[in-house]
């Protein structure tokens, strides 16, 4: 039996049916303490007075900690930056009394009861000396400058330096367009609100405090690495888990204040703390930033592209210098000869942004896709047509690098067939249905395919069953799963006996989930240690007395039903829990690092393609907007599971459905703050919102990125979508709409 | 170029001088009595006390889940004497005496209630955050007898968010339940 590729259901399923999964702030224990955060009120400025006298004199509170009181902590700015860090100065949560933004954490409340400490919490009395704000994008878009270089540009290069002269080739071009985007801010919201649960150990080594973590955060050894670095605890003081994560989409992939405030509290009042965010809170820490692009094409009449200049400027906040790649993807997509790309920031007094699902690639997209739209009614072009007609082998933007696949033409293909593409009007506002406008549209999507270094263990038990684990995390995405179906599958074991662990600092160390590398980094590492398990079981297979492995190599065994077997005489067979006993009774264990040859991969470029076709209808006299139908088809190597993986592209299309209708984080500047911090007022879709979604997966056959294969699926869901749906609103309308989100009010003015 | 900021009057009063007086006496913690998922369960709760809070914080029940504290989103979903209600925004001593049913209390003897299964079979979540207040408004979707079609169950399922965009594996995990 080979698990790889079937649709396994979820290994965690049963437990998230039926509530047993835990999550960061669920985990009880005896004399729990509970802390409720103050959050500040303006955007800038200065604390002048503190005072939670009324706080502290309310039974049940413990303490209150401020800025005026909180026990010491390191000095250096490294030692707060987290493995996610930015380039700067990583913000300080209580270091003093200036306010870099607003909803800025001011005091913890500590009480013995949530209640309390929240009503305590209303108690606590701030007083400001306020400074000017900036939090406007557009009016400091003059202050936009290059951003530092940092260990950021390793996951996200710069854009290359221009080629060829594209003002002059856009001049000269017989068809040109030019476009103008802005995008709003828009905030992660996973439904699990950001919390800890510090459990106060005791002292145990040599009298030094011992606490067990339960954060919520897409690294558990990103927020071990953090507290230590902080409060200078050692490796074995502090043990971070995070078992289970209610969704990520890049929250957690810096530790967030939270997790510093429930420590700080649980060392210094040796108690164990819970500390909770609120909906509202959700909104004080990370985000998409703002950005604004401008596209230009050129082409000749018969649609080569002979032009092409994407810029784009982001926000980030006055600390740190937060970059995505935003532009680079337009000269992946298409091979111009003429070529400026070119990505600038603007600090403002807003909390650093953080990377949000598919961050930078479905804000570039969007803007290069949608200006290829507009292209190709000016060509009079089919818009799949001038896609493939401009379609790039090979990616300058690191070298002329050819991809090690891809099969975006297929996903062209296959999506057009499923969509119906082929009996599309090109004229805009030319269908009708009932009193509604229909629009079909289309966009390509590109996303990374990265492979990281990670660790994993694998053990075979006193009673013959496997145990595989890595300090991962699976924020949804099915990483349990997939990682039990390539356990199995390695050592030949049914799946029933195949248990996989994660999100826990006791285990062989891992990077964090995000970027859509989980599954080729985390599965070559299991894939190694399966592997080298399975070496282990072999040699002492064959040391046995009179073993019919005797004569035998590594080579010519396989393992299979949960035995190890001679290839070429499947009569001479052992059980692997046969193999514990030869241990002398001991399970056997194996930890292993995969690292991908980086010989092999980096003469090519690595990615996963998509394309995505939409169909919307426009109601006119209301200005509304619904998909009705939507077909993505992925171009993403092996797919290792369909069932996880299809719900990831929907999730993803759901994602794009959101952005580009719906998500819009609406910034009040004269308060410097985000109005609509709420699940009510910042729209996201519901079930009511959301129809016809069909997932397409093309084969692709990759040997470069890893040995299994695999590419990920986090982003590329997301990416074509805000940009087909653009798209279609157009071929309803006859309107170009190229803000996001597209709203009502952009729909009828 | 600068925007010229306007100082918030709200801010400017509230750091002028605080005028609430001194805190309020505390609410007295009373007994409260609820069936919960068939068993008998009295706590010690202080009046304002979300029936939320009580479950997760005071009972140990933690598959129901918070995801906004305001009746925003339906993580917190629970069947009440069989209607589901957002228990976030109900006080537990409102509900002495009555027949609370969370996600832990569906599955029975028999095994899991058909709509576990269901969402199982479907992949009909990811994170996993949502789904036991999916799962419960579902099976107070189905008391209530309303929804036939897709279309209803779209819509009647709609007060429940799911963040991670599980939609159309619930609506199949959730007409299969009711198709059976
Ligand atoms: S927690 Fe009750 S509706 Fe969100
Ligand atoms: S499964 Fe994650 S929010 Fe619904």
């Amino acid at each position: 039996m080979t698990y790889i590729g079937q649709p396994v259901k979820r290994v965690d399923g049963y437990d998230k049916v039926t509530g047993k999964a835990k999550y960061a702030a669920e985990f009880n224990v005896p004399g729990l303490t509970y802390g409720y955060v103050v959050s500040g009120t303006i955007a800038k400025g200065k604390i002048t007075r503190i005072d939670s006298s009324r706080a502290l004199a309310v039974p049940g509170v413990i303490q209150v900690f401020t800025h005026e009181n909180r026990p010491h902590t390191a000095w250096f700015d490294i030692n707060y930056k987290d493995l996610d860090a930015p380039p700067g100065s990583p913000f300080r949560p209580l270091h003093d009394a200036q306010i870099k933004y607003s909803g800025q954490p001011v005091a913890l409340v500590v009480a013995e009861t949530f209640e309390v400490a929240r009503y305590a919490a209303s108690l606590v009395v701030v007083e400001y000396n306020e400074e000017a704000h900036e939090t406007s994008l557009e009016a400091n878009l003059d202050e936009a400058r290059d951003p530092k270089s940092g260990m950021a540009d390793l996951l996200k290069p710069k854009p290359p330096k221009p080629r060829g002269h594209a003002d002059k080739a856009l001049a000269a071009a017989p068809v040109s367009v030019q476009t103008h985007h802005v995008h709003g801010p828009q905030h992660h919201n996973p439904m699990e609100m950001f919390g800890t649960t510090v459990v106060y150990d005791g002292e145990q080594k040599k009298g030094k405090p011992h606490f067990t973590i339960y954060d919520k955060t897409q690294g558990a050894p990103s927020s071990q690495l953090y507290v230590k670095q902080i409060f200078g605890f050692s490796s074995d003081q502090v043990r971070v888990i995070s078992p289970y994560v209610g969704g990520g989409f890049g929250s957690g992939l810096r530790p967030q204040y939270q997790l510093f405030l429930a420590v700080m509290a649980a060392k210094e009042l040796k108690r164990s703390v819970r500390v909770t965010l609120t909906r509202q809170q959700m909104f004080t820490f990370g985000h998409r930033p703002e950005t604004v692009q401008d596209v230009a094409l050129g082409a000749s009449a018969d649609g080569t592209i002979t032009a092409l200049k994407h810029r784009a400027v982001g926000a980030t906040s006055q600390f740190e210098d937060y970059t995505e790649v935003v532009v680079n993807w337009s000269g992946m997509l298409y091979d111009v000869p003429d070529t400026t790309l070119e990505y600038q920031i603007t600090p403002l007094d807003l909390y650093s942004p953080l990377d949000m699902r598919a961050p930078g690639g479905v804000t570039g997209d969007h803007a290069i896709e949608t200006a290829m739209d507009a292209l190709a009614y000016e060509l009079k072009m089919d818009p799949v047509e001038l896609r493939l007609k401009n379609y790039s082998e090979k990616d300058w933007t690191v070298g002329d690098k050819p991809y090690s696949s891809k099969e975006l033409r297929e996903c062209f293909r296959q999506g057009a067939e499923r969509f119906g593409w082929e009996n599309r009007n090109p004229e805009p506002r030319a269908t009708k249905r009932g009193n509604v406008l229909v629009g079909w549209g289309m966009a390509t999507g590109i996303w990374d395919a990265n492979t990281l270094p990670a660790r994993a263990e694998a053990v075979l038990t006193v009673n013959g069953k496997l145990r595989v684990s890595s300090a991962t995390a699976d924020i949804g995405t099915g990483t349990y799963t997939i990682m039990t179906q390539i356990a199995a599958d390695t050592l030949g074991m049914p799946i029933d006996d195949v248990i996989f662990k994660l999100g826990d600092t006791d285990m062989p160390l891992a990077p964090f989930q995000g970027g859509s590398f989980t599954a080729a980094t985390i599965g070559s590492a299991v894939k190694q240690v399966c592997t080298d398990l399975g070496k282990k079981l072999f040699k002492l297979a064959q040391k046995s007395k009179g073993s019919p492995f005797y004569d035998a190599d590594y080579d010519e065994v396989r393992f299979a039903d949960g035995h190890m077997r001679l290839k070429k005489d499947p009569s001479v067979t052992m059980p692997l829990i046969d193999m514990v006993a030869l241990n002398g009774g001991r399970s056997v264990s194996e930890t292993s690092t995969s690292i991908v040859n980086p010989l092999k991969t980096s003469n090519y470029s690595r990615h996963t393609h998509s394309a995505a076709f939409v169909e919307v209808e426009v109601d006119e006299d209301l200005g509304t907007v619904t998909v009705t139908r939507a077909v993505s088809a992925i171009a993403a190597g092996r797919i290792l599971n369909p069932r996880t993986a299809r719900s990831q592209i929907i999730g993803g299309m759901v994602w794009g459905i959101s952005s580009a209708l719906q998500e819009d984080s609406k910034m009040d500047h004269r308060y410097g703050r985000f109005m609509n911090h709420n699940l009510a007022e910042y729209h996201v879709p519901v079930n009511a919102d959301i129809h016809d979604l069909d997932v397409i997966f093309v084969e692709e056959h990759d040997e470069i990125v890893n040995p299994l294969g695999v590419k990920g699926l986090g982003e590329i869901g997301l990416v074509a979508m805000p940009a087909a749906i653009a798209n279609a609103v157009w071929h309803a309308t006859g309107k170009r709409i190229y803000d996001l989100p597209i709203t009502l009010d952009r729909v009828l003015y | 170029m600068s925007v010229k900021t306007l100082t918030p009057p709200a801010v400017q009063l509230a750091a002028k001088a605080d005028t609430r007086g001194p805190a309020r006496p505390m609410p007295k913690p009373g007994m409260v009595t609820f069936r919960i998922n068939g068993e008998s369960k009295t706590l010690s709760i202080a009046p304002w006390t979300t029936l939320l809070d009580a479950l997760r914080e005071y009972a140990n029940l933690t598959g129901t889940k918070k995801g906004c504290d305001h009746g925003q989103c339906g993580a917190c979903t629970v069947l009440v004497n069989g209607t589901r209600i957002n228990s976030c925004l109900t006080l537990a001593v409102m509900h002495d005496d009555h027949e609370i049913t969370t996600i832990e209390g569906l599955a029975n003897e028999g095994g899991l209630h058909p709509l576990q299964t269901a969402f199982i079979n479907h992949d009909a979540f990811q994170c996993g955050y949502c789904t036991p207040g999916q799962i419960c408004s579902a099976v107070g979707l189905m008391n209530e007898g309303q929804a036939k079609t897709e279309a209803d169950v779209r819509e009647l399922m709609s007060g429940n968010i799911c963040r991670c965009g599980a939609y159309p594996h619930i609506v199949d995990a959730v007409m299969e339940a009711i198709k059976k």
